[in-house]
């Protein structure tokens, strides 16, 4: 018996979706979950891995499929049929990607509102346009003069006045080399990021950690409790803002486990907001190019229960001022990487071999 | 000027007497013919391609352990900057205009290109500005900040080397708008009459597409670098926060330029591939309008995404949200692209040369960077893998996956062309092979990485990540060794290959209607279009076009005029031949 071709074409699309299906869930690409955001993240992932496995069977298959059936047997030098187009089928095949984009696009939307994308909770103080569009000749022009053509406050310079509160952090932070002087030109807002997720709007972050980036190190600050550290602990379960600042060149925060990245870029306060709900220790790793110990900046991140949490701060209180005296010494400028990152890395977490590694 | 005069002034000779090719000397001095500049660019960037290859096999040697073992990490960073600035501005962004060079005077039937000299000086940028970018390793100053560039790092690392890379974009630049106005020029003005755009070979729509949007974003990025050299050599403050500088507008001016520039690195080959699929299959290309179209829309929306490569560095929610929603549409018109071109291949007869191998390879790994560049667009997934190896991954399966492969496809298809002798196909498919198996061993694991947690650009690494790495490493290696039978066989050929005839693929549009190689002004009378490009398996294109008549009645149609003799020996289908 022949099987007509629109049953096989059922049967292999059926086929298809279970397969694309069955690895989105199971192609075990991403490392553990650890924060609520990054649930979202995955089952955003999870559902493009969907969608693309189900292209690129299709493609694949195709492409395989007429290399077989259509390849010109020896010694035919005809021609194949003059088909030029098909306008129904073309606009399916534009009908249908479109759709999927939009929808991918929809979901990603809401998944970032979910995370609070949308709530850098300055937005509304800094208007966005306005300040720009007063400004003739925008972005460049702003760079030039000192002081921002505005009347609006400058929230990058109350940011980093609220952070200099702390004295660990005002000590860490070269504060007279980079100032954060400005709103972000152009754009006329504090560099925005994942802020608090909705429901959260407006309401302080349950803790909040001062971080500054700088070549080849992390520090962080505890205002509440003036701590100084090279490894970030964090309590599960409590919204965390981090405010961060850089030294010298753009650093980047990234930690897999929680699907989060935000670029610290001198000149600018960054912040990022999120919950960690999963104990662990974690990698923090720098990911923007900071140099050419670039690789060797990464510590800890340790989300621990909340008295795991205050007694690592009983603990760090009589160190971090040791360390704190040792950083705000030197300059960076003038010493080798490896000098210069000794103090820090039993702290951080650095392995011996890696700093072995830092020589000229 | 009319198309009359613009003929005219092409006809002129420039400098020499005879602009043409007589002896292989000629290749070496200022020519004007556009044969034998598009053969300069085509081998110089490839001497390049191999330089930044074998950069790359250094780099991927570092990262076959997780410690820095091999170079020190400022001797690393300056390998990976100089393979990316090489691989872009001296291969992929140039091989295009080389090809563009060659074929769209031949293709439209013109006798070269509206601006000869300009065409000359444009060219004759590039080694120079090579030079001077290598000639930075030997100063021992390399430029280390990556081709990205990005103040305030470029500002504090090596002054020398950052200057000299800077003057070397600057003039790769510059050369290549020169280019892109000479294709404008001469696709606008100097088609034969009867050629209409609906016309044109479907490389000639995606030429006119990439050289418009060199136009309007090369410049910004010209700029974006002559401001970062201020800052660099004068103590200006543009991009320097110490002085109130803000070094995210030139992340803004630097993308302004470089996402379109993938386009420009994709829409020639795009173009290229959309003429070997039809040839090779045997049937009309499917949806001739569609891909035409979808390269001016791909070519208008890259105006409008750079900003997703900014997703991380301080830009507005509602300006993320506008930048996703640009950079996902943008997948349909390249969508539209690949669907025709399975259409075109299906139900054709496939031949399976060396040229289509390549353009199938293309389709097949190019589906994988689009796929992941989807991924990319959307907000959320990109924050996680933004600066890993899933970003790394990506760039490759785009660059390497859909331009090489697509300029080796070309080369394939053109070779009998370009040389008048055919290249060996046993060969073609062992470099074939190879490629494709290296390709994928080297860059899929990538994928895997950058989600893992590996970050891109980074001399040592987290030991679990080790495994991969290797089979990356060997992947790589086999890349190398893949261009070798390449190599050897594109020079064997060209000397002593079997002599192609002037149509050894049965091709319809133009360039195969002049004898291999052309002669110097392309062809001897004005020719007229009897079919159109792709009108395979048609009658009409069978009767005007005798292509399977050995010895072709010279007044059988418009078109045969311009016929020589094709060679018996050699037939179009490599297995039949004796
Ligand atoms: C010969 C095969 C190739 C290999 C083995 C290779 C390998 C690599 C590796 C390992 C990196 C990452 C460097 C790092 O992050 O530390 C890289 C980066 C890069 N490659 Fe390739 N590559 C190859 C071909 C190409 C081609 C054909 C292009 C075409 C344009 C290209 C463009 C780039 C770019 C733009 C980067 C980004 C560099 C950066 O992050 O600054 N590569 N390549
Ligand atoms: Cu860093
Ligand atoms: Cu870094």
């Amino acid at each position: 018996m022949k099987i007509p071709s629109s049953i096989w074409t059922l049967l292999i699309g059926i086929l298809l979706t279970l397969v694309s299906l069955w690895y989105g869930q199971n192609h075990g690409l991403l490392p553990t979950a650890a924060t609520d955001e990054a649930d979202l993240v995955d089952g955003l992932f999870n559902t493009m891995m969907v969608v693309s496995t189900g292209i690129f069977l299709l493609v694949e298959g195709i492409l395989i499929y007429s290399a077989f059936k259509y390849r010109r047997r020896p010694g035919d030098n005809s021609d194949g049929p003059p088909v030029e187009g098909n306008i129904p089928l073309e606009i399916l095949w534009t009908a249908i990607p479109a759709i999927i984009v939009i929808g991918i696009s929809v979901y990603s939307f809401d998944v970032y509102n979910e995370m609070g994308g949308f709530n850098p909770h300055a937005v509304h103080e800094a208007p966005i346009m306005q300040q720009s569009m007063k400004m003739p000749g925008a972005a460049i022009a702003a760079t030039l003069n000192d002081t921002p053509p505005s009347t609006e406050p400058n929230l990058n310079q109350q940011k980093s006045d609220e952070a200099m509160q702390d004295p660990a952090t005002a000590a860490v932070r070269n504060a007279d080399q980079i100032p954060q002087k400005r709103n972000a030109p152009g754009v006329g807002i504090v560099a925005p990021t994942i802020g608090p997720v909705p429901g959260k709007e407006g309401k302080p972050p349950a803790m909040v950690v001062n971080v500054t980036g700088m070549q080849y190190a992390f520090i962080f600050t505890y205002p509440e409790t003036g701590v100084t550290s090279g490894e970030l602990h964090v309590p599960i379960g409590r919204e965390v803002q981090l405010n961060m600042s850089a030294n010298d060149v753009i650093h980047a925060f990234w930690v897999p486990e929680f699907r989060l990245k935000q670029d610290i870029i001198p000149g600018r306060q960054s912040e990022i907001r999120f919950t960690p709900k999963k104990e662990g220790d974690y990698d923090l790793i720098c990911a923007e190019l900071c140099g050419p110990y670039h690789g060797a900046m990464r510590t800890q991140v340790i989300v621990e229960k909340q008295e795991a949490f205050d007694n690592w701060v009983q603990e760090q209180l009589v160190a971090s001022a040791e360390t704190l005296n040792q950083a705000v010494a030197v300059n960076t400028e003038d010493i080798s990487p490896d000098k210069f990152l000794a103090p820090y890395t039993k702290d951080m977490g650095i392995q011996p071999e890696i700093l072995h590694q830092i020589h000229h | 000027m009319t198309q009359a005069q613009l003929q005219e002034t092409a006809n002129t000779p420039a400098l020499n007497e005879e602009p043409g090719i007589r002896k292989w000397q000629d290749y070496f001095g200022f020519n004007t013919d556009h044969k034998v500049i598009g053969i300069q660019y085509l081998v110089t960037t490839f001497i390049f391609y191999c330089m930044g290859g074998v950069m790359a096999d250094l780099v991927r040697t570092e990262l076959r352990t997780p410690e820095t073992d091999f170079v020190t990490p400022e001797v690393y960073n300056s390998l990976f900057t100089l393979h990316a600035t090489i691989m872009i501005f001296l291969w992929i962004v140039p091989a295009g205009a080389g090809f563009a060079n060659y074929l769209i005077p031949l293709m439209i039937g013109a006798k070269d290109m509206a601006f000869p000299r300009l065409n000359a000086v444009a060219f004759w940028m590039i080694p120079p500005a090579g030079i001077l970018l290598i000639s930075s390793l030997v100063v021992g100053d390399a430029p280390d900040a990556g081709w990205t560039s990005y103040p305030p790092l470029s500002l504090v690392t090596g002054q020398v080397g950052e200057g000299i890379w800077i003057m070397s974009v600057l003039l790769l630049g510059t050369s290549s708008i020169l280019g892109a106005i000479n294709f404008l020029v001469t696709l606008l003005k100097m088609r034969i009459p009867g050629m209409g755009f609906n016309q044109m070979p479907l490389f000639c729509w995606a030429m006119f597409a990439t050289s418009a949007l060199t136009l309007v974003s090369t410049p910004v990025l010209a700029a974006g670098l002559i401001l970062l050299s201020f800052d660099l050599i004068a103590g200006t403050t543009f991009f320097n926060p110490t002085g109130g500088g803000d070094p995210v507008v030139y992340q803004h001016m630097f993308w302004f330029y470089s996402h379109p520039a993938v386009y420009i690195m994709i829409l020639p080959f795009f173009g290229a591939i959309s003429e070997v699929i039809p040839v090779h299959s045997r049937k009309p290309v499917f949806g001739y309008k569609a891909i035409a179209y979808s390269s001016l829309a791909i070519s208008f929306l890259g105006l409008i995404v750079w900003a997703h490569h900014m997703f991380t560095s301080g830009i507005p929610g509602w300006l993320r949200m506008f930048f996703m929603i640009t950079t996902m549409i943008i997948a349909v018109p390249t969508g539209i692209k690949i669907f025709s071109w399975l259409a075109t291949m299906w139900g054709g007869k496939i031949r399976l040369t060396t040229a289509m191998l390549f353009a199938m390879g293309f389709v097949g790994t190019f589906v994988i960077g689009g796929i992941s560049g989807v991924m990319l667009a959307a907000v959320p997934f990109d924050i996680h893998v933004h600066d890993t190896y899933f970003v790394v991954a990506h760039l490759h399966y785009v660059l390497f996956g859909g331009s090489v492969l697509g300029i080796y496809s070309a080369i394939y298809h053109w070779f009998p062309k370009m040389t008048g002798r055919m290249i060996n196909e046993f060969w073609g498919k062992v470099h074939f092979t190879l490629t494709i198996v290296g390709l994928n061993m080297a860059f899929l694991p990538m994928h895997k990485l950058g989600m893992m947690g590996m970050n891109r650009r980074v001399a040592q690494y987290d030991p679990k990540f080790t495994t991969l790495n290797e089979i990356c490493t060997y992947g790589a290696y086999i890349l190398a060794i893949s261009t070798f039978p390449f190599i050897i066989n594109a020079i064997w050929s060209w000397m002593y290959g079997p002599k192609a005839g002037n149509n050894p693929w049965d091709a319809l549009t133009l360039e195969w209607m002049t004898t291999s190689p052309p002669a110097i002004e392309n062809f001897d009378k004005l020719p007229v279009l009897a079919t159109g490009p792709y009108d395979y398996g048609l009658e009409k294109a069978k009767e005007d076009v005798p292509l399977d008549d050995p010895n072709p009645v010279l007044s059988g149609g418009p078109n045969s005029v311009l016929r020589a003799e094709p060679d018996p020996k050699v037939a179009a289908n490599p297995e039949d031949r004796k």
